[in-house]
C-alpha cells in the first residue's frame, strides 16, 4: 500500500490529462513568497500541508492567502506542524478557484464482486462515509469491457450534469479509469471534484498504489509510506514488520498465525509491541536478520511461534541460534519459543543446543511469554 | 468422495524447475498425489523428481492428461501461466505464488470463470484430501483421513488448526486454503456449497481473518443454506485499525472488516465461534457428537 501525498497524486493526474488548479510544491515560506510575487501562483491562493492523514481543513493544515505576505505567513504556520503524527515538510501552493459545485468520484476494488468499483456522488467535499447511501452511485466495472458510454451517462445523471460540464466529466472518467488500471492503483479518489465555470477541476487527489505492482512501477517503490524507521529497514530486507503500542516482540510465520498469536498474548494480559512475519523462507540468514531487527526494537520479551510448512523448523532454529550468538549479553531479552510442523524434531534439537526449550502448546507458551515480559524468567 | 480433488486428479506443476516447485512436487508425491507433468518454458524434455517437464501446458495436457495445475511461477509471470493453463483445458488451478497484483488477478479470475475453470488462491496453501490428493503446499504431517472439512483464509494458521484436529484423534475430509489476498479465486461462499454436498464431510471448520467482508457473506450462506455444523475462528481481534497485518487483505479499513463484526455474523448464523485456535478441536468434537446424536 503506497499512499501518495496529494501533490504526487496530482502529478499522476497531470500525466493523464486530468484538469488541475495551477500549483507548485514549496518547502519554505520564502518559496511561497516568491512564487506568489512573480505571479506563477495567482492570488488568492490555497496553502495545503502535504500529509497523508485526512481532515486537513478542520485541522488547520489548509489556509488561504490573498497576498504574497499572507502566503509566506501561512507557509510559516503550517511547515513543521505536527499533524496526526506526521511532521509537515512540504506544502502545495495552488490558485484558489471560484467553485460553483463540489462533486465526488472514486475508483477502488469491490473485493466481494471481484470488480473495480466506481463511486460517484453529487455531494462532494465531505467525507464520503457521511453521504447517505441513496446519494451514492456504486458502479461495478468489468475489467474486460472497461467503462462504457452508457455507464458514464449514468454517472453524469447522478452528478446532475449536462452540456459542456458533462462533456468534460465524461473525458475525465476515461482518464481516471486509465490511470486506475495503468498505475495499478488500489484507490483513486477525487474529492472534491469542483465545477468551475463550464468545466471541472480535481481539487484534491488521493491515490494509493498497490505494493505488489512495484515490479512494473519501480517509480513508486521508494516513496515513503507511513512506516516507522525500523519498519522501513524491514521492508528493504523483505520482512513484514509492524510496530504496535506494546512491549512484547512476536516472531511468527504467516499473517493468520501472527494475528492469532497476538490475540492469544493479549488474552493473557500481554501487550504485543512489534510483530514480524517471516513469511515463507528457507534461508536461515533471513531468520537471523529478522531476529537481529527484532532486537533493535528492544522488546521486553520475544515470543517465537512458528508452524513449519514452506519455512522448515530446522531453518528457523538454525537462524535463531546464529542470531542469539550475535546479540551481546547485556542486550539479551527473554525468549519463549514454540516451533511445530515440518522438521520439528531437528528444529527442537538445534534450539536445545542453543539453550532454548521449545514449548508444545500455544496456550502455555503465550502465558510464559507474557510472564517473561513482566520480569519472570522463562 | 472429497471436494474438488480425488484419486483421479492428475497434477501439473507450473514452475516445477524452480526451488519451491521442486520441493513441493516431492511433498505432493509423498502425499500420494499423481503429479504427472511439469511445465517451464524452455525446460521441456527435462525430468524433475521423475516427473517429465514440458515447454507448454498444452503439450503437458496432451501427453499426460493433467487436469489440475499447481502454479509456483513468480508474480510477474503468474497471469500468463494461469491463462495458458485455462486455455489448455485445465479446470482447477491452485496458485501458490504471492504478491500478484490484484489488477492481474481480476483478469485471471474473470477469464477462468468465463471458461468454466476454478482458481484457488493466489497466495494460498492449496487443497488436500487425505488419502486422495494434495495440490499445494500444506505440510503432509498435519493430515489424517476423516470427516471434518476445513476452509481457511490463512496458511500456517490452517496447519496449526488442522494439526490440532488430528491431535485429538479426528481427521479431515478435505482442507482448502483460500489465500488472504484482496481478490481470491474461491471464497468461503464458493467453497461452502461443495462441502455441504460432500457426503464425506460431517462438520466444517471455517477460519477467517480481519479485513473485507468474506466471513460476513459466509455467515449469510451458513444461515440460509448449510445443514452441517460449523465451527469458526477469526484471527485479528487485537489488530489496530489501519495497520496492514501481513496479508494485503488483512486490514481494518474505515471501521469495516473487524473481528467483532465477523464473529457476530457467524454466531447469529448458528456457528460455534472459537475465541482462540486451541479451542477449535474440542468444539469440533462436540459438534460431531451432537450431529450423530440426532
Amino acid at each position: 500500500m503506497v499512499k501518495l501525498a496529494e501533490w504526487r497524486g496530482k502529478e499522476i493526474f497531470r500525466r493523464y490529462g486530468i484538469a488541475l488548479p495551477r500549483g507548485r510544491v514549496v518547502r519554505s515560506p520564502e518559496e511561497a513568497l516568491s512564487l506568489t510575487e512573480s505571479g506563477d501562483i495567482p492570488l488568492p491562493c490555497v496553502v495545503k500541508a502535504q500529509v497523508l492523514a485526512g481532515g486537513r481543513g478542520k485541522g488547520g493544515a489548509v489556509r488561504f492567502a490573498s497576498s504574497p505576505a499572507e502566503a509566506a505567513e501561512a507557509a510559516r504556520g503550517i511547515l513543521g506542524m505536527e499533524f496526526h503524527g506526521e511532521t509537515v515538510k512540504e506544502l502545495l501552493l495552488e490558485e484558489k478557484l471560484p467553485i460553483a459545485r463540489e462533486l465526488y468520484l472514486s475508483l477502488t476494488l469491490d473485493r466481494s464482486a471481484r470488480l473495480p468499483l466506481l463511486i460517484a456522488s453529487a455531494h462532494g467535499g465531505v467525507e464520503i462515509e457521511s453521504v447517505a447511501e441513496s446519494d451514492l452511485l456504486r458502479l461495478p466495472i468489468h475489467p474486460f469491457a472497461g467503462l462504457s458510454s452508457y455507464e458514464k451517462r449514468r454517472v453524469l445523471r447522478t452528478l446532475g450534469l449536462s452540456g459542456s460540464t458533462a462533456k468534460s466529466v465524461d473525458g475525465m472518467l476515461d482518464r481516471l479509469w486509465r490511470a486506475f488500471q495503468h498505475e495499478d492503483a488500489e484507490l483513486i479518489e477525487v474529492n472534491p471534484l469542483a465545477v468551475v465555470g463550464e468545466g471541472v477541476v480535481a481539487l484534491d487527489a488521493k491515490v494509493i498504489i498497490e505494493d505488489d505492482a512495484t515490479f512494473r512501477h519501480p517509480e513508486y517503490a521508494d516513496i515513503r509510506d507511513d512506516r516507522t524507521p525500523l519498519e522501513e529497514v524491514a521492508r528493504e530486507k523483505g520482512i513484514a514488520f509492524v510496530q504496535l503500542d506494546g512491549d512484547i516482540g512476536v516472531i511468527a510465520n504467516g499473517a493468520g498465525l501472527t494475528m492469532a498469536t497476538l490475540d492469544v498474548l493479549q488474552q493473557f494480559g500481554g501487550r504485543p509491541g512489534v510483530f514480524l512475519d517471516l513469511g515463507g523462507t528457507d534461508d536461515p540468514a533471513k531468520v537471523t536478520e529478522a531476529f537481529l531487527l527484532m532486537a533493535r526494537a528492544k522488546p521486553s520479551a520475544v515470543f517465537l511461534n512458528i508452524f513449519g510448512g514452506v519455512t522448515r523448523c530446522d531453518t528457523v532454529a538454525r537462524g535463531l541460534a546464529a542470531a542469539i550468538a550475535q546479540v551481546p549479553p547485556a542486550e539479551r531479552f527473554p525468549l519463549v519459543a514454540r516451533i511445530r510442523g515440518n522438521n520439528e524434531e531437528e528444529g527442537i534439537a538445534i534450539l536445545r543446543e542453543a539453550g532454548i526449550t521449545s514449548l508444545h502448546e500455544l496456550q502455555e507458551s503465550a502465558q510464559a511469554a507474557v510472564a517473561a515480559s513482566k520480569g519472570a524468567r522463562p | 468422495m472429497s471436494v474438488l480433488v480425488d484419486g483421479d486428479t492428475r497434477v501439473l506443476v507450473q514452475g516445477i524447475t524452480g526451488h519451491q516447485g521442486t520441493v513441493h512436487t516431492v511433498q505432493m508425491l509423498k502425499f500420494g498425489s499423481k503429479v504427472v507433468a511439469g511445465a517451464t518454458p524452455g525446460k521441456g524434455g527435462s525430468v524433475v523428481e521423475g516427473v517429465p517437464v514440458f515447454d507448454s501446458v498444452e503439450e503437458a495436457v496432451a501427453r499426460t492428461g493433467a487436469n489440475a495445475t499447481c502454479i509456483f511461477v513468480p508474480a510477474p509471470f503468474a497471469k500468463d501461466a494461469l491463462l495458458e493453463a485455462v486455455d489448455a483445458g485445465i479446470r482447477l488451478a491452485v496458485i501458490v505464488t504471492e504478491h500478484i497484483p490484484f489488477h492481474d488477478m481480476l483478469v485471471m479470475f474473470h477469464y477462468a470463470r468465463m471458461k468454466g475453470a476454478r482458481i484457488i488462491g493466489p497466495n494460498c496453501p492449496g487443497i488436500a484430501a487425505p488419502g486422495q490428493a494434495k495440490v499445494g503446499i500444506i505440510p503432509n504431517v498435519v493430515f489424517r483421513p476423516g470427516r471434518v472439512g476445513v476452509i481457511s483464509r490463512s496458511g500456517t494458521l490452517t496447519y496449526e488448526i488442522v494439526s490440532g484436529i488430528k491431535e485429538i484423534g479426528l481427521g479431515q475430509s478435505t482442507c482448502i486454503g483460500l489465500g488472504g489476498d484482496p481478490v481470491v479465486g474461491t471464497s468461503f461462499v464458493d467453497a461452502l456449497p461443495l462441502f455441504e454436498e460432500d457426503p464425506e464431510t460431517d462438520a466444517l471448520v471455517v477460519v477467517g481473518e480481519i479485513g473485507g467482508s468474506a466471513e460476513e457473506e459466509a455467515a449469510e450462506y451458513i444461515r440460509t443454506h448449510l445443514s452441517k455444523p460449523v465451527v469458526a475462528y477469526i484471527a485479528g481481534h487485537s489488530a489496530p485499525p489501519g495497520k496492514r497485518m501481513g496479508h494485503a487483505g488483512a486490514i481494518i479499513a474505515r471501521g469495516r472488516g473487524t473481528a467483532q463484526s465477523k464473529v457476530s455474523a457467524l454466531e447469529a448464523a448458528g456457528a460455534q465461534v472459537a475465541r482462540f485456535p486451541y479451542e477449535i478441536p474440542s468444539l469440533v468434537r462436540d459438534a460431531l457428537a451432537a450431529r450423530h446424536a440426532k
